[in-house]
């Protein structure tokens, strides 16, 4: 092949709008998503510079993180911040005629589980969001990447956006997954391996055997945490997984337009003998099932380990940072990380509250019981995660486990909503970010597979799972 | 925007790496739908107590700092949330620059857009500057983004790299719409086109 290329330039090449001299190229965004908390402040902005919103039909509204996870709490919510939050993005996408996924809707749920589940995410296209987990997108072969409220008003007004062009980073996992390892460890392992700004600058792409073998759920996992390394967006190339994923979605093309769909896409993989800026091999046998143990996504190591000695650090102020972070987990050096008992365990999130992350979760605790001291949640990513999970009976393993069984929202990912860690308690979290305060002021967060997650509650403290049985199949 | 050119300000240093939004601006106040007004939520939890006492050994409460513009932080400031209320809090609390080997994306982007200076100096020049700013009383910096240079006036002296364009836009305090709608035209003709490509369409 002439000139190689690989699916970020690819990608980016198709929605140059113009590449001004000394500027930043401008960018054609295919699809916006907003929510409820970054975007008030943007409207605001159009309103009073009276501009419109240039394409409302590439933009889709939905509630996911200041809503209640309760019913009772959802229809009249307490908070009257947040309510007024959210009542304001009713207003502005009435105003500015945007199709909004409100709470009532059967198609609400997290920002980042609705796109891909409806068909609105499709591979080759540009989405951002005015969060940073928008990188969930990326899984599908689609640049989609997280954006400050001011760049939210730009493409509103604009539908592009003024971007430098990031460096590329292939990160290659190899041969396959040990049992009871997840996507949730390999994006754990790297994040570890390279550290939170190991790929800062960059577009990542995942690539190897390992990724190709995961599921659509597993890959936006992996795409999902790219921001915690620093990542700009995270990708992988879009296959016949993608497409069978994406083929009969409401929004997915139909018929001879999903033909010609299919044939585009299948041109956006990396060409062989692509050159990206750096490379990253992962042997996937090497890999664990891992937990956190500090206040950055960085900050992990095998469950097989202890918590490690701040003395090691490479530099002092690496070293203040652990002691730091030892501190506020409350965790001495030394402690073997199945040896710490836990308070809290939360099974959701855009990281892992999908379907198949749920189904992981409901193999490890059907017939068995939640520890008398653990206090455990289950909360799907959607409506349609809910619906689904509820025909395949997986509320009722989890209900009976001894799990509340919630309705779909952020949660105590982040703590906006009612569902907080207090001080002092410690959570096992299938969720993405571990930092002081993240899940409620004085919480402390420990970052897991859904697979770990329940074991840990079912034990009462982080346990191998490579070391438990683990049912095949669940049925209610 | 303020336009940004040269200041010189009392140097704040916050001598900690990895220093994400979820500190520089709590999630329970990013519910307000305003823009302004998030100066005193600036490192809320690490300022004060649960029950709302000052915590006198964080720095942004000792006094020998008040009125500092500028912060010197460690590796990757900014790291985690894109909330925009994070680059709000700094501004509107005064600080006008940071100093640190490395921001993260989201957050770098989100500063420039209102008129704060991030400049990337090395891990040795920031921990000289941490040490500096920690040991020196009444410790100043002068940031030229014009010169691309940081100064002490007592020998500290380091030149950054700053891109050209984000450098013409905060020098000129100038809004990022308007300049993308310079390419109106191009942007219509593109559109056309593209439109045509149905499998990059959302609905």
């Amino acid at each position: 092949m002439s000139n190689p290329k690989t699916l970020f330039e690819k990608v980016w090449e198709q929605h140059v709008v113009v590449e001004p001299k000394g500027e930043p190229t401008l960018l054609y965004i295919d699809l916006q998503l907003l929510h409820e908390v970054t975007s008030p402040q943007a409207f605001e902005g159009l309103r009073l510079a009276g501009r419109k919103v240039r394409r409302p039909d590439r933009s889709i509204a939905t509630v996911d993180h200041n809503v209640p996870t309760t019913l009772e709490g959802r229809l009249n919510i307490v908070d009257q911040i947040a309510a007024k939050q959210i009542s304001t993005l009713r207003q502005n996408c009435a105003d500015f005629g945007i199709e909004l996924y409100d709470v009532d809707s059967r198609q609400q749920g997290i920002v980042h589980v609705i796109g891909p589940e409806l068909g609105i995410t499709k591979p080759g296209m540009t989405i951002v969001c005015g969060d940073s987990h928008t990188s969930t997108h990326g899984a599908f072969g689609a640049l989609a990447f997280g954006i400050g409220t001011s760049e939210v008003e730009h493409v509103l007004a604009t539908q592009t956006l003024p971007q430098s062009k990031p460096q590329t980073f292939r990160i290659s996992v190899e041969g396959e997954l040990p049992q009871g390892v997840t996507a949730k460890d390999v994006i754990l392992a790297i994040i570890g391996k390279i550290g939170t700004d190991g790929a800062t600058g960059c577009v990542v792409e995942y690539a190897g055997s390992a990724i190709r073998s995961l599921s659509m759920e597993g890959r936006m996992t992996v795409c999902n945490m790219s921001i915690e390394a620093g990542a700009r967006a995270g990708m992988i190339a879009p296959d016949e997984k993608t497409f069978t994923y994406l083929k009969g979605r409401q929004f997915s093309p139909k018929g001879e337009a999903w033909d010609k769909a299919v044939a585009e896409w299948s041109k956006l993989p990396s060409d062989p003998g692509a050159k990206f800026d750096r490379e990253l091999v992962i042997d996937a046998a090497t890999l664990v099932p891992y937990v956190s143990w500090g206040t950055s996504p960085g900050m992990v190591a095998p469950v097989t380990a202890n918590v490690p000695d701040p003395a090691n650090a490479a530099t002092e102020i690496d070293r203040k940072s652990f002691e730091r972070a030892l501190e506020y987990m409350d965790l001495k050096a030394g402690t073997p990380l199945a040896e710490i008992e836990i308070d809290r365990v939360f099974i959701g999130s855009c990281t892992n509250g999908r379907i198949e992350d749920l189904r992981a979760a409901a193999r490890v605790a059907a017939g068995r019981k939640v520890s008398s001291h653990v206090s455990a949640m289950v909360v799907p990513g959607s409506q349609q995660v809910k619906a689904q999970a509820e025909k395949e009976g997986l509320d009722k393993i989890f209900r009976e486990a001894g799990f509340d069984w919630r309705e779909p929202g952020c949660s105590m990912c982040l703590g906006m909503n009612p569902d907080i860690l207090s001080p002092g308690e410690r959570c096992a979290s299938t969720s993405n970010r571990n930092f002081e305060g993240r899940q409620g002021r004085g919480g402390r967060t420990h970052l897991v597979s859904p697979e770990m997650a329940a074991a840990a509650a079912i034990a009462g403290h982080f346990v191998d799972i490579r070391t438990w049985e683990v049912r095949e199949e669940v049925t209610a | 925007m303020e336009p940004f050119r040269t200041l010189t300000s009392l140097a704040m240093p916050l001598d900690r790496t990895n220093v994400d939004t979820d500190q520089i601006i709590p999630k329970q106040f990013l519910k307000r739908i305003e823009r302004t007004g998030y100066g005193d939520f600036l490192f809320f939890d690490w300022r004060q107590t649960p029950a709302g006492e000052p915590i006198s050994d964080f720095v942004l409460n000792d006094p020998r700092y008040k009125g500092a513009q500028i912060m010197v932080a460690g590796k990757n400031f900014g790291c985690g949330s894109s909330r925009e209320h994070a680059a709000w809090a700094l501004s509107d609390y005064g600080f006008r620059a940071v100093i640190a080997p490395t921001f993260a994306d989201i957050f770098y982007s989100n500063a420039g857009k209102n008129g704060i200076v991030l400049v990337k100096l090395s891990e040795e020049q920031v921990d000289e500057l941490l040490k500096n700013a920690s040991t020196i009383p009444n410790y100043r910096l002068t940031v030229s983004l014009e010169a691309q240079t940081v100064t002490d006036g007592r020998g500290f002296n380091a030149s950054f790299e700053f891109d050209a364009f984000r450098k013409f836009c905060l020098v000129e305090g100038l809004d990022d719409i308007g300049l993308t709608l310079r390419h109106a035209a191009e942007l219509d003709t593109f559109e056309k086109q593209h439109d045509a490509a149905n499998w990059l369409k959302a609905k």
